[in-house]
């Protein structure tokens, strides 16, 4: 597999020689690297399996390692450990061990889209990378993401309501992931921001989040969706071979805590 | 020019009904003032924006697909109109997945029998963004002659964004030749901008992503992505960097500040929807399109050029 731009031996796997002697042989400056042996037991079988389970990985069995996906990351742009190729190419190992290496780093892709055009594979990897952010979550490897936090609170008012108020979601967001909601920039902003605008249209943000907007006559809809989103995540769970309980939260769902 | 757009559904999202609430008006305005008609989807919902598909792509295509089977079967109108870039991906991803994923369509079936309402049926609508709309309803030429207040020595950076033109797969209907909007090179808005009068500067970063699915979940990294739009339009030479869309233009504005902020990287580029813009050229007022919303207060540049 062509392999360019990550190499797959880590440097504390690298066992390099000033001087070494063979078998009574002197091979300094031809063998005097070599890569620490070791017996694989860690592999996963089904991890490809259990990603091509969950939204978004159902493509991953196509990539053929270009590494167009990474060469186009806006993401891997500012941080290259952030390598949705290098990932692929572990999951289809079934190298979970190496994969938990990056979890705290994995949620970050930004869904600008840029790997899913480039891909000659149709792999679309973007979608790959939620459903390799969900596994970590699904089996404990890692907490949930602010950007898990983020969907889930957007997601959970779009079933209830049908729509969106953008300061609900700013206010549920900051409470559900712990942070204080008066950032010195975000007053900044509004600061800003209300120092041109008129009355009327102040009142009117104002009454946003006293009467929120919501779609009418959405009950079944809403019902409908629950019934279907409770399904999904019933056999998502059982794919990764999880028990029926969920182990966190998930939106709009019944049984969902808080 | 066929000018099939004179008279479309609009679906404002909503974004619009909040932050966005600027691009709604000047939306509207330039409509009015081009008359052209908009009728408001009647009591739509949210299309998932960027977050519902992360946890079912296919619940996504449901809510898409409810605006669109609105639109068709309960008002009559074969064509959306969607100035957000996330409302206009949206629908464009659900008419691509409905019409080639049999798993997203009978998930489309079940959920709407269940809400009540006509499954949408792929090919009965036609979506497209703002930009569209007034590149066929009016037209360069048509701008040129009813241009009041020429943008004529305001130098703009048009910014796109990326679901404007990404996933490729989802637009069939770009990169078609010459008078096709590009995927990698989109051009609409710069094309109204510059009828309108405005010098277009050369933007290398008109499709490069602002962060904004990780505005707030992953500041640092919205800010630095921010940031680098703001410079290279800066370098560019432009006073103004024009959008269409709200969740860009918020981004853009926040992290502007953010940046300020937590950075001490300081820009002083303007931010304005194109709709504002080129209302301004229409003779609107800097009220009429919602100018005074603006959190990067352009009113000084505006005075400037002899725009307000």
């Amino acid at each position: 597999m062509p392999i360019h731009e990550k190499s797959l031996i880590r440097p504390e796997n690298l066992e390099t020689h000033e001087s070494l002697v063979l078998d009574d042989v002197d091979v300094s400056g031809h063998w005097s690297t070599f890569i620490s042996p070791r017996v694989v037991t860690d592999y996963n079988e089904a991890l490809e399996d259990e990603i091509a389970a969950l939204p978004g990985g159902q493509n991953i069995h196509r990539c053929w390692q270009c590494g167009s996906c990474t060469n186009a990351c806006t993401v891997n742009a500012l941080n290259p450990d952030f390598n949705p190729r290098f990932w692929i190419y572990l999951v289809r190992m079934g190298m979970e061990e190496e994969l938990l290496r990056d979890k705290e780093i994995i949620w970050q892709c930004v869904s600008c889209h840029k790997c899913t055009t480039v891909c000659p594979r149709d792999v679309e990897p973007e979608g790959v990378m939620k459903a390799m952010a969900h596994w970590l979550e699904l089996k404990g490897h890692q907490a949930t993401s602010p950007s898990s936090h983020f969907d889930d609170v957007f997601s959970e008012q779009v079933i209830e309501t049908g729509k969106i108020e953008e300061g609900r979601i700013v206010r549920d967001f900051f409470r559900r992931t712990g942070q204080p909601l008066m950032q010195d920039w975000l007053v900044e902003m509004i600061k800003r921001l209300i120092r041109h605008l008129p009355v009327t249209l102040l009142a009117r943000m104002g009454l946003a989040t006293l009467v929120r907007p919501r779609t009418r006559a959405w009950g079944p809809a809403r019902a409908a969706i629950q019934d279907y989103v409770a399904e999904e995540r019933v056999r998502q769970r059982a794919a990764l071979g999880l028990d029926g309980e969920p182990g966190s939260a998930r939106p709009g769902l019944p049984d969902a805590a808080e | 020019m066929d000018q099939k757009y004179r008279r479309v559904a609009y679906y404002p999202g909503c974004a619009l009904e909040g932050s966005g609430h600027a691009y709604n008006r000047s939306t509207k305005a330039v409509g009015k003032a081009l008359g052209l008609d908009l009728v408001e989807v009647k009591n739509w919902n949210c299309c998932g924006a960027m977050e519902v598909k992360n946890i079912d792509p296919k619940l996504q295509t449901y809510l898409s697909s409810r605006v669109m089977s609105i639109a068709a079967n309960d008002m009559g109108f074969d064509t959306v109109m969607a100035p957000c870039n996330g409302c206009y991906h949206n629908l464009k991803k659900a008419e691509h997945d409905l019409g080639q994923d049999p798993e997203s369509r009978a998930v489309a079936e079940r959920l709407s029998s269940k809400a009540g309402h006509k499954t949408y049926e792929a090919g009965q609508i036609e979506t497209i963004h703002a930009l569209d709309w007034i590149k066929d309803a009016i037209g360069e030429d048509g701008i040129r002659t009813r241009v009041k207040n020429s943008l004529a020595g305001l130098k703009i950076a048009n910014y796109y964004g990326c679901m404007y033109t990404r996933p490729r797969h989802i637009f069939p209907e770009k990169d078609q030749g010459a008078d096709s909007e590009s995927t990698s090179d989109p051009h609409f808005m710069d094309d109204i901008l510059a009828a309108a009068g405005a010098e277009i500067v050369s933007f290398p970063l008109k499709t490069a992503c602002c962060g904004g699915a990780h505005t707030l979940s992953d500041s640092d990294t919205s800010t630095k992505l921010v940031l680098n739009i703001l410079k290279a339009a800066e370098l560019a030479g432009a006073d103004v960097i024009a959008t269409e869309c709200p969740t860009c233009h918020s981004g853009l504005e926040m992290h502007q500040i953010r940046a300020e902020k937590v950075f001490g990287e300081r820009t002083g580029v303007k931010i304005l929807y194109f709709t504002q813009l080129l209302g301004l050229a229409l003779g609107l007022t800097p009220r009429k399109v919602g100018v005074q919303e603006n959190i990067s207060d352009p009113m000084e540049l505006l005075k400037e050029k002899a725009l307000a």
